[in-house]
């Protein structure tokens, strides 16, 4: 890191971009989560409306994280914005329309009471958020693995070199914890005492097999088979090691039943391996595969330092304010979803406060 | 490789953007006046403790939510596809466009989003005066939202405070690009624009309903505070839109010679201005005109004498100053597109004067004759702002950022397949969209409010049920 302000400045913002990826992770994929489990857990019309209910409130401010990760790019690292989003441009182009699809269903499935209206937006529903769980993976991997970039930040290659094992592994990987992330977040909405809740622990027990498996497979891959995070120096296996810790600390939690513990542990999962990702690329933001000389930086990629002190200025005004509203916003719907959601009448009950 | 069915990435590119722009467009101004007119009937319930009016609220607020969360997501796309099919405007102005960006998302896109939520979801769990401010928030961020984009399009169409380094623009001074001037008419012309689309969508419910004698009480009121909104908002969009086309002369002179499709420099005194004509770019003049003397002064500099500059006479400025190549706009959308959105304006200014007119001879109960117009006023807005787009994006070409960018250098280097099949694809999902979104409004704005008796403010469609419970 260069003591220069500019480059310190940079790298303040290349890490805080890294933090609302890692929020973005962690709040929207419990939503990608609870919806790619929908299918397979809930099996009426009630539960299906009772596992909607917990995300409802929740799933459009989540989703504006991305938004602004994507604006502070924009804004901060423009050649970085300009090369990420045009080189894997496929990608990009199937996460907007499934944001789309997803953003729709949520709104429109319930407006008509016709059972093929309900099925069409539920098939929707799960298709739109298998595709950004699974592609947000490929995404930070080819982030991470480098493509042929050349001068200026021009991406040479066409897609067959943004699609290998690698970068299928790493949208499994996400996959997988989005939903196991999804169903603890389940276990602390859902009545406790409800068949929901019960199967959600189920899925999260099989997941969490899944998804340690899936994300040990995706970092070994990286560290052993291409010399990726080479960048930690001594610290190298921290992350990594401390992601797999986690996912042992969630089968744990899950076998005590405790829920906030499990539902801390799979978002502390996120948070890790999203910090793995940002921490190994630093201080690249997108290496190219042609040589370091074609490597865009926090350096070269960045905008000038008039703008990266307003934004600073911005963020530190603004953010402590939205963290401070979102969180009243979790506070105020913190109750549990109290209900016979196993209900075959499709009418919920409401009891008294969760615990 | 560089070309599919004849079009280049570029040609795709423009029309994808085009497509997103305008069909997101759709919904956002619905929104940026519509929370406004609900947020002003909540105060109106909160203040009398009128329970009708509180159903009312919820009754106008199911239908913001059917239209609100398209209009979110449809406007992600607009931020990714800066740096999806235009990388090289990405590169060169991110320093300064991305900042109003970020700040859209960090003063509005949260404070919509979080507060729209607990407003709709959390009614019985926070407090009265807290569900009030709640849509107040909503309104303030979609007008904050609408204020920041503004700037950023304003930028490209007037760059100011900025310096070129090393082949991009920088920011050297933020106050010039938020005070920028054609952001501030900008911003009036496409919030007033806002507050059309909402009042007349909710002057066609409420007439619906008076008419039908369904809670006359409740539409009553909605439909004088939509009356308002709308007189307010035909009077400002028409007054902002004459002021931004006469600065156009200033800063953007060849779109104004495009409006009026004015080849060449009026010689003589004074300037016509054009009322019919066919404009060709081929041949360089109009096919056919009609224009009245001294007309065009007037309208552009408030005199009989002043002139503005004509097409052919800028095109060898500019030819001049930037070298060789074609300056000019395809002018006849440009021109027909202007002529068409005055039209509407006006019309929307007369509707609104006619129901005012109405309301002060006490006859506001009865629709009218003009009864079938009132319903299909609601689409007029939305055909303006369709007709405004047109005028105001063609009319900049053959720049992106005016005078520094050309549109052509901006585009990323993409297979022309990639963008053929994402532009397809979002073409069936927008259309869809659209389908749903008209379909679901009709149909909720038709089955009418709860009546009070029923006593079902806060479930008013099913799926709220999940989470609407009352403790």
């Amino acid at each position: 890191m260069s003591a220069d302000l500019p480059g310190t400045l940079a790298s303040v913002w290349f890490f805080l971009i890294g933090l609302t990826f890692t929020i973005y992770f962690f709040l929207d994929g419990f939503t990608f989560g609870e919806g790619l489990l929908q299918p397979f857990l809930a099996k009426n019309e009630a539960q299906r409306r009772a596992m909607i209910g917990t995300v409802g409130p929740f799933w459009a401010a989540n989703e504006v994280w991305i938004i602004l990760g994507a604006g502070a790019i924009f804004a901060a690292f423009p050649l970085w914005y300009g090369t990420l989003l045009t080189a894997l441009y496929p990608m990009f182009a199937l996460i907007l329309l499934a944001l789309i699809g997803r953003g729709v269903a949520f709104e429109y499935r319930a407006e008509m009471d016709n059972p093929r209206w309900r099925i069409f937006w539920d098939v929707t529903a799960f298709v739109c958020n298998a595709l950004p769980a699974f592609l947000w993976g490929m995404i930070m991997a080819n982030m991470v693995r480098g493509l042929p970039i050349g001068a200026g930040g021009r991406y040479g290659g066409g897609v067959s070199e943004t699609i290998d094992l690698f970068s299928v592994m790493g949208g499994l990987a996400t996959l997988s914890l989005f939903v196991l992330h999804g169903a603890t977040f389940l276990l602390l909405r859902l009545d406790p005492a409800g068949d929901l809740h019960r199967k959600a622990r189920r899925a999260a027990l099989t997941f969490g097999a899944f998804a340690t498996v899936l994300v040990l497979g995706f970092v070994l891959l990286g560290f052993v088979g291409r010399e990726l995070f080479n960048a930690f120096g001594l610290s190298e296996w921290l992350f990594p090691a401390l992601a797999a810790l986690n996912l042992g600390l969630i089968w744990l939690a899950l076998t005590l039943r405790r829920d906030a513990l499990a539902f801390a542990a799979t978002g502390l999962t996120i948070v890790f391996s999203t910090a793995t990702i940002f921490v190994s690329l630093f201080p690249n933001v997108m290496p190219s595969t042609l040589g370091a000389a074609y490597d865009l930086t926090v350096v070269n990629a960045a905008s000038e330092p008039y703008t990266l002190r307003l934004l600073s200025w911005a963020c530190g005004i603004f953010l402590p304010l939205i963290i401070a509203y979102q969180g009243w916003n979790f506070w105020v719907f913190r109750r549990r979803m109290q209900g016979r959601d196993h209900a075959e009448d499709g009418q919920m009950v409401y009891g008294q406060d969760g615990p | 490789m560089n070309e599919i069915f004849g079009l280049s990435t570029l040609d795709l590119s423009r029309f994808q953007f085009a497509t997103t722009s305008i069909f997101h467009y759709f919904f956002v101004p619905f929104t940026v006046g519509f929370a406004l007119i609900i947020a002003i009937l909540q105060t109106m319930a909160y203040r009398s403790g009128d329970l009708r009016l509180e159903n009312l609220t919820r009754f106008f607020g199911h239908l913001f939510f059917i239209n609100f969360a398209v209009g979110v997501v449809t406007g992600i796309v607009q931020e990714f596809q800066f740096g999806m099919n235009w990388q090289g405007f990405s590169n060169f102005v991110g320093n300064i466009f991305g900042v109003p960006l970020a700040l859209e998302v960090l003063m509005a896109f949260f404070l919509e989003s979080t507060f729209l939520g607990l407003w709709w979801f959390g009614k019985d769990r926070i407090p009265a005066w807290a569900s009030l401010a709640s849509i107040w928030i909503v309104a303030v961020g979609t007008a904050i939202s609408a204020f920041w984009i503004i700037i950023a399009n304003a930028w490209m169409q007037n760059p100011v405070g900025f310096e070129l380094q090393g082949g991009r623009a920088v920011l050297t001074d933020f106050s010039a690009v938020v005070f920028n001037p054609k952001g501030l008419q900008w911003f009036s012309h496409i919030f007033t624009g806002g507050l059309t689309v909402a009042a007349f969508f909710v002057l066609a419910v409420s007439a619906y309903h008076l008419r039908r004698r369904h809670n006359p009480g409740a539409f009553r009121t909605s439909f004088k505070v939509a009356l308002l909104v709308a007189s307010v908002g035909s009077l400002g969009v028409l007054a902002s839109g004459h002021v931004q086309g006469q600065t156009a002369i200033q800063d953007q002179p060849m779109k104004y010679a495009a409006f009026s499709a004015l080849w060449d420099t009026p010689k003589g005194v004074g300037m016509p201005e054009s009322l019919v004509a066919l404009p060709s770019n081929a041949l360089r003049e109009n096919r056919f005109e009609i224009s009245l003397p001294y007309l065009g002064s007037f309208l552009a500099f408030n005199n009989f004498t002043e002139k503005a500059r004509g097409i052919n006479e800028l095109q060898a400025e500019y030819e001049a100053r930037y070298g060789p190549g074609n300056y000019i706009p395809w002018v006849w959308p440009v021109y027909w597109a202007f002529r068409v959105m005055i039209g509407l304006g006006v019309i929307m200014l007369l509707v609104s004067l006619i129901y005012v007119f109405r309301w002060r001879q006490g006859k506001l109960d009865d629709p009218g004759r003009l009864y079938p117009v009132l319903l299909v006023m609601p689409l007029v807005p939305h055909l303006a702002n369709f007709s405004g787009w047109i005028t105001t994006e063609m009319g900049r070409q053959p720049w992106i950022v005016q005078g520094l960018l050309r549109t052509q250098d901006a585009v990323s280097p993409l297979n022309p397949l990639w963008v053929f099949v994402s532009l397809t694809a979002f073409w069936v999902v927008y259309l869809t969209l659209i389908g749903l979104d008209i379909f679901l409004l009709t149909r909720t704005a038709r089955a009418g409010m709860h009546e009070p008796e029923v006593e079902a403010p806060s479930l008013p469609s099913p799926h709220y049920l999940s989470e609407g419970a009352r403790p």
